[in-house]
């Protein structure tokens, strides 16, 4: 047995240098770097992530907040938690490298999604995996009927993105809203949780896709807003999930989400598989 | 605007549904139609709750006031949302100021008139009560999770 897949997780488990094109700093813990694959080329789907390595200290998988069809660069926006990221926040641009391993995991339903309104919820840091399905959905743009697009962070000092927010809300082909948790007098957006945005914007909840992705309490709170309050189809409403991920390929049980391995399984997921799984304590 | 104009505007908003003609008549017979420009307070934290507001158009931040600090938004209500209830228990004071974020219309309802009209009709008062209910238990609860850190600790 150990003979058939050895090789296998050998080489899946081998970080491949890729030079750091440019680093952004986009909030005061959150920055992007932009990566450039070492064969001119890097190949993905929009939700799937990949482990970055920094060289001599650790890896942490980091989901891709680039657009999937701009295959000459990759992007992955990090925030500083921990040794790992605080590491990849000092990198220098055009001389170092970070490794990187994968694509991995699963994809936003677009394909599935087609012909349907797409309803993209994000909170905080979590609308950086969401940028490419939001990209996607603009790149192609006839494939969908309404695209909404609803973010909520902490305050207007945390709104990530906010350039391209901005730009995506003067657009006629897509509905963006954002709302803070608290703000002072000078801001003249929404102050309130993201599900108090759902109310405000169109789509058809029995022909809407939606994909949510934020804190767990996030996207539980949003998905019983969008069952209970629009009678959406739990199977119509996809989450990202966030676990320990070490391997990225299924092999080391770290991510281990009750019998699901969100690097494999996931880390998208209709709310049907995973739904269940937030209400148990400890899972 | 006439009562007939105010019940049509009061007719298009989800909060009266299915209420009765002559129920809408008598909420009606409170109301008025009331334009802001924006940045205007249109009451104070502390003050007397004389008025129910529907927002008809436009926004609305509830703003507490913290000293030595800013005015914090507390939250913004929006087309279709109610604003105040204040004027329905003693003592009728404003917990939150509340400030236009840009041209607003809203329907004022006198509280006066309003609690008067729900006492003598009980049912009425009962079905408005639990829709104002139904506004109080839904604002606290998004409250609730502004409180808890809703979008730390993700991806």
């Amino acid at each position: 047995m150990a003979t058939l897949i050895e090789p296998v997780v050998i080489d899946q488990m081998t970080p491949i240098p890729f030079k750091v094109r440019t680093v952004r700093e986009e909030l005061s813990h959150t920055f992007t770097l932009e990566l450039e694959p070492p064969d001119g080329e890097f190949h993905f789907e929009p939700g799937q992530f990949t482990m970055v390595y920094a060289f001599g200290i650790g890896e942490v998988p980091i989901s891709i907040s680039s657009s999937a069809s701009e295959k000459s660069s990759l992007q992955q926006t990090i925030r500083r938690t921990g040794a790992v990221t605080h590491a990849l926040g000092t990198v220098i641009p055009g001389r170092h490298h970070v490794g990187i391993r994968g694509p991995y995991g699963t994809p936003w339903p677009m394909k599935q999604a087609r012909g349907r309104d797409l309803l993209i919820i994000g909170g905080g840091i979590g609308l950086a995996p969401l940028r490419p399905a939001i990209y996607h959905a603009l790149e192609n743009r006839d494939d969908y009927e309404r695209v909404v697009v609803l973010y909520g962070t902490r305050t207007p000092d945390d709104i990530l993105f906010e350039t391209e927010l901005r730009r995506w809300g003067d657009r006629d082909d897509i509905t963006t809203l954002i709302t803070v948790d608290a703000a002072d007098r000078g801001w003249y957006g929404a102050v309130g949780v993201v599900t108090r945005l759902i109310g405000r914007v169109g789509f058809d909840p029995s022909n809407t896709t939606a994909m949510v992705c934020g804190p767990e309490i996030m996207m539980t709170v949003t998905a019983e807003r969008l069952m209970e309050g629009y009678a959406m189809a739990p199977e119509n409403i996809y989450v990202t999930m966030e676990r320990n991920m070490k391997c990225g390929i299924g092999v080391c049980g770290h991510c281990q989400f009750g019998e699901k391995f969100i690097c494999v399984d996931g880390a998208v997921f209709p709310y049907t598989e995973v739904g269940h799984l937030f209400d148990i304590k400890g899972v | 605007m006439d009562i007939d104009g105010l019940m049509t505007t009061l007719g298009e908003q989800s909060f009266f549904e299915e209420l009765q003609p002559e129920q809408m008549v008598v909420l009606a017979s409170t109301a008025e139609e009331v334009e802001y420009g924006g940045g205007i307070e249109i009451f104070d934290e502390g003050g007397h709750a004389d008025a129910a507001y529907l927002i008809v158009e436009g926004a609305v931040a509830l703003e507490l006031h913290v000293a030595h600090r800013a005015h914090h938004i507390v939250q913004t209500l929006h087309e279709g949302e109610v604003l105040g209830w204040g004027w329905l228990f003693p003592p009728h004071r404003w917990s939150f100021s509340a400030r236009t974020l840009e041209p607003t219309r809203v329907v004022r309802f006198d509280a006066a008139q309003l609690r008067a009209a729900w006492e003598a009709d009980y049912e009425l008062g009962y079905e408005m009560v639990k829709r104002f209910a139904q506004v109080m238990t839904s604002r606290l609860a998004a409250t609730r999770l502004q409180l808890v850190d809703f979008y730390g600790n993700a991806h």
